[in-house]
């Protein structure tokens, strides 16, 4: 049901909600625009609840803020569920109707009664009941949002999972202004996704180990396909350690900084006979590698990029690429040939002509479209089809059932200790973005956030004797790095906060965890445990923003 | 529980005759959806469609007739009524628009100057009065708002041009929600102030930037771009923020085959809208001297350039040694989240027919 990764309905609709459930989203620092659609559903009138261990920004629009301990997502949304189901709640008819499994996750949530979640997730029995019915009442016209809180967890599909169990009760899918809506994270994350750059998937989401799909594939383009799934990035960084992948060939990413445990992933990449680096700066993972190939960037490219709500909007140059540089997509064109394979394909609108012909959700979305009348959210079957605000608007009639798949609470894979006392979680601020590349190349942002900063509770701080501003030793059983302490209640207490945009001075996935959700194998950023220090004899400069002198 | 619940409102349409143009438009409309729906327009200085209707700037006033009864009224706060017929262009109001716009003119500086015109092409106020044939000389000049010292990197402030349309206060406290900036004083003496000493790094600002975009004149620009390029040189191109997966809509702007800046492309479902990123983070690294530019092979521990040929050669050998000696499951291959679908469709394609894999993922789940 939410196996597509996108959101199943549109940030426009946000607005119009009556029920905003915020999970594991600082929505104002990661997605700035798709927050003022939240503040404006509650200048409307919705009521917004925030479910974030830290005191986000957004909490200032929230009617609640539901301020879970680390990693305790899931005894939340069970509790809620049971509510819900104890008190009739929930959209019986759609339930019925349109999902498989409810009453055996009715009998699994049993157990989670609000005092029982409560215990867990530090959340009192009330908020829960409160929260519950709220959700019931509003619902369909209620939308859940979520990102990578909820799922840079060991558990985090598991967490996806409960949301959507929650979201089936209320009938969330398939109506307008309603939903379950992951907000993907980087600009074009979701269109990597749709055009099958994943182990399991081909173009569109078809399965590669269905038969039929790789036959339809395989005479289209002319080539016996390999018929089992491939292995994801952690799996491969592994296996280079132990000698069963050799070659690699990274493609505008910078691994080894954006990786959990970043010291793991160096050793993986050297530890391969050959590395091939396409970007456009010489990152910390391009310094590695055995060729580097210079790409144009997104202003000097031809294409399109895919958003959280599955618009996919064109990509235009404004100018030529620098030097000898080139467009991704004819660096892997000259390649194809070299290998042997020539492709017809000889700009990125044959490639998306290729790939929408095989695609059933591209097949109506034309450059020449999307030119004349903007971006087309997918599924958008033929060229008649304006494309689709919601999904599941027609295919829930065609019977596709959600499933109600019951799930438990599994702590973060490491728990603070005697030694690291303290849970380390990380993600993003506004005015940097991932790992800085580019942000940091921008005039005047070093004002808005000079460096990194650790975020720490004021009674934290003072226990270890912090001052605001000092610079701070932080170590994981992985690796520890110095940053400047920021004494803040958005920390609570045990809790401290780093992003990772700052990788040359603080590199923050040194400390990382190397545990894994083990259905998707997504790292856990969300949680490790680390011990934080007072480097001793230095005095350092204040922080804080500091208007410049001019 | 039922889930019987309204979705649209847009029952009962309302008939309006604008300039002789017969529309029907949904209730709750306001005459200015009317006047647009005709396909008419009217000035519009102090209104932005994400915050609704401010009614102070008295430009967008229209005739409008109904039950025989004429009045004048402002197109944006006033409400479409059944049967009603509209007047936008009369000679009166024309004649009214224009001295309205003349006494901005006379309480502001020489449009000569105009930062907006003259790095952006245009700005609202004085496309629309130069439109209405309004005269410099008609008033006598009156002081102007005095220009903010503001040392911020981002947002130009010369409050000399300001028209006091409260347009930027508006989306400041009503769509970005950050009361960064409000108005101080009345009348003639009001000034947009922002807290606590008028410095915008001192204050809630999250330089998103709204600001710039909505103010109809020179009073708020980009300070990167503004003085650095030339409105007769200007290109636009439409594409996409580069940064996170909401995706605004930017224009980028280029001189003479040069990155200059960005702004919001209002036409986007964003409706140009957009962060501190998309409004100033977009296009430096673009130009950074860092760029790679070349091929690369690294010999001995260090790089040296190549040519394309040379590089792309080296990385098929060695692809294909690698299939050859430990089976085509020794390869991966790593597209994108940051770049076109169209190279990540080839990527997936690269690994699976030239390589005979799936060993292909990306960093969605980083
Ligand atoms: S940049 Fe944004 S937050 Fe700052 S004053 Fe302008 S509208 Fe307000
Ligand atoms: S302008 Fe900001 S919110 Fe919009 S796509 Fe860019 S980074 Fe995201």
């Amino acid at each position: 049901m939410v196996g597509k990764g996108a959101m199943s309905n549109s940030i426009e609709e946000l607005a119009n909600t009556d029920f905003l459930f915020v999970a594991g989203s600082n929505t104002t620092e990661a997605h700035p625009v798709i927050a003022l659609r939240m503040k404006r559903a509650v200048r409307n009138g919705a009521t917004l609840v925030v479910v974030d261990p830290r005191k986000i920004e957004l909490t200032r629009w929230a009617n609640r803020h539901l301020q879970i301990r680390l990693g305790t997502d899931i005894p939340l949304y069970n509790a809620m569920a049971r509510v819900m189901i104890e008190e009739e709640l929930y959209d019986r008819d759609y339930v019925e109707n349109r999902t498989e499994g409810f009453q055996q996750f009715a009998r699994h949530v049993e157990m989670y009664t609000p005092e029982y979640a409560s215990d867990i997730c530090g959340i009192s029995p009330e908020d829960i009941v409160r929260t519950a019915r709220e959700f019931g009442a509003a619902a369909p016209k209620a939308s859940i949002c979520y990102t990578v809180g909820v799922t840079e967890h060991s558990c985090g599909s598991h967490n996806v999972q409960a949301l959507a169990n929650l979201g089936m009760m209320a009938g969330l899918f398939g109506r307008p202004n309603a939903g379950v809506n992951p907000l993907r994270g980087q600009n074009n994350v979701q269109g990597a996704s749709d055009a099958g750059a994943i182990p399991t998937d081909l173009p569109g989401y078809q399965k590669i180990e269905s038969p039929g799909v790789r036959e339809k594939f395989e005479r289209a383009w002319g080539a016996k396909l390999p018929k089992r799934r491939g292995i994801t990035k952690i799996t491969a960084m592994d296996q280079m350690l132990r000698g069963k992948v050799r070659a690699v060939y990274v493609m505008g990413e910078n691994t080894v900084v954006s990786d959990p445990h970043a010291n793991h992933a160096k050793k993986a990449l050297e530890a391969a006979d050959f590395l091939v680096v396409q970007d456009i700066f010489m990152t910390d993972t391009a310094r590695l590698a055995d060729v580097v190939l210079p790409a144009a960037s997104f202003a000097e490219s031809e294409g399109t990029f895919a958003n959280s709500e599955r618009r996919v909007q064109r990509v235009r140059p404004a100018v030529p690429p620098p030097g000898e540089a080139q467009p991704d997509v004819d660096i892997l064109l000259q390649l194809f040939r070299r290998m042997g394979k020539p492709q017809n394909s000889r700009t990125a609108e044959d490639a998306w002509d290729e790939m929408r012909r095989l695609s059933p959700i591209h097949a109506g979305i034309t450059y020449k479209r999307l030119d004349q009348e903007g971006g087309l959210q997918w599924p958008c079957p033929n060229e008649e089809h304006p494309g689709s605000m919601y999904l599941h608007g027609d295919d829930m009639e065609s019977g596709m059932p959600g499933f109600f798949a019951p799930v438990d609470h599994i702590p973060p894979a490491e728990q603070p200790d005697e030694q690291y006392p303290l849970a380390l979680t990380t993600g993003r601020r506004r005015s940097t973005y991932h790992t800085g590349t580019q942000t940091g190349r921008a005039a005047g942002f070093d004002l808005l956030v000079p460096h990194e900063f650790l975020e720490i509770n004021p009674a934290d701080a003072s226990e270890l004797s912090i001052r605001n501003g000092e610079k701070v030793r932080v170590t994981s059983r992985r690796g520890e790095v110095e940053v400047h302490a920021n004494v803040t209640e958005k920390s609570p207490r045990g809790t401290v906060f780093m992003s990772f945009a700052f990788p040359d001075s603080t590199l923050t996935n040194a400390l990382t965890s190397d545990a894994y959700d083990f259905i998707t194998e997504t790292p856990e950023f969300k949680a490790c445990a680390v011990r934080v220090e007072r480097i001793p004899n230095i005095q350092h400069a204040a922080n804080g923003k500091t208007p410049s002198a001019d | 529980m039922t889930t019987a619940r309204h979705e649209t409102e847009t029952s009962r349409d309302l008939q309006v005759e604008v300039n002789g143009v017969a529309v029907a438009c949904p209730t709750g409309s306001r005459m200015l959806d009317a006047v647009r729906l005709a396909g008419f327009d009217v000035p519009t200085l102090c209104y932005d469609e994400r915050v609704g209707p401010q009614g102070s700037c008295r430009t967008c006033m229209v005739e409008v007739e109904v039950n025989g009864r004429t009045e004048t009224v402002a197109s944006c706060t006033a409400f479409a009524e059944q049967g009603a017929r509209v007047a936008t262009h009369s000679s009166e109001i024309k004649e009214y628009r224009r001295t309205l716009l003349e006494l901005l003119l006379s309480e502001t500086a020489s449009p000569a100057n105009c930062p907006k015109c003259n790095s952006f092409g245009t700005c609202e106020f004085h496309q629309t009065a130069e439109e209405y044939g309004a005269r410099l000389d008609r008033f006598p000049p009156i002081p102007q708002r005095t220009p903010a010292k503001d040392p911020n990197p981002f947002i130009q402030r010369d409050y000399d041009y300001c028209i006091a349309c409260y347009r930027c206060t508006n989306v400041c406290n009503e769509w970005e929600q950050a009361d960064a900036i409000t108005v101080q004083g009345r009348g003639q003496e009001s000034n947009i102030f922002s807290f606590f000493n008028n410095n915008l790094l001192d204050s809630p600002c999250t330089f998103c930037g709204q600001c710039i975009n909505t103010c109809p004149t020179g009073a708020l620009t980009n300070r990167k771009t503004v003085g650095k390029i030339q409105a007769d040189k200007i290109e636009r191109t439409k594409t996409i923020c580069p940064y996170c997966g909401v995706g605004c809509g930017i224009n980028l702007l280029s001189q003479d085959g040069e990155l200059m800046g960005a702004e919001p492309d209002f036409d986007s479902p964003s409706r140009g809208s957009l962060c501190v990123k998309g409004q100033f983070a977009s296009w430096e690294f673009v130009k950074s001297e860092e760029r790679l530019k070349y091929p690369l092979i690294k010999e001995n521990g260090a790089f040296r350039r190549a040519s394309w040929d040379e590089a792309l050669d080296r990385v098929a050998a060695q692809f294909k040694d690698a299939m050859a000696s430990h089976g085509p499951d020794s390869v991966v291959c790593w597209a994108s989240a940051r770049v076109v679908t169209e190279a990540s469709y080839l990527m997936q394609k690269f690994a699976r027919v030239a390589i005979g894999t799936n060993n292909i993922d990306n960093c969605s789940r980083t």
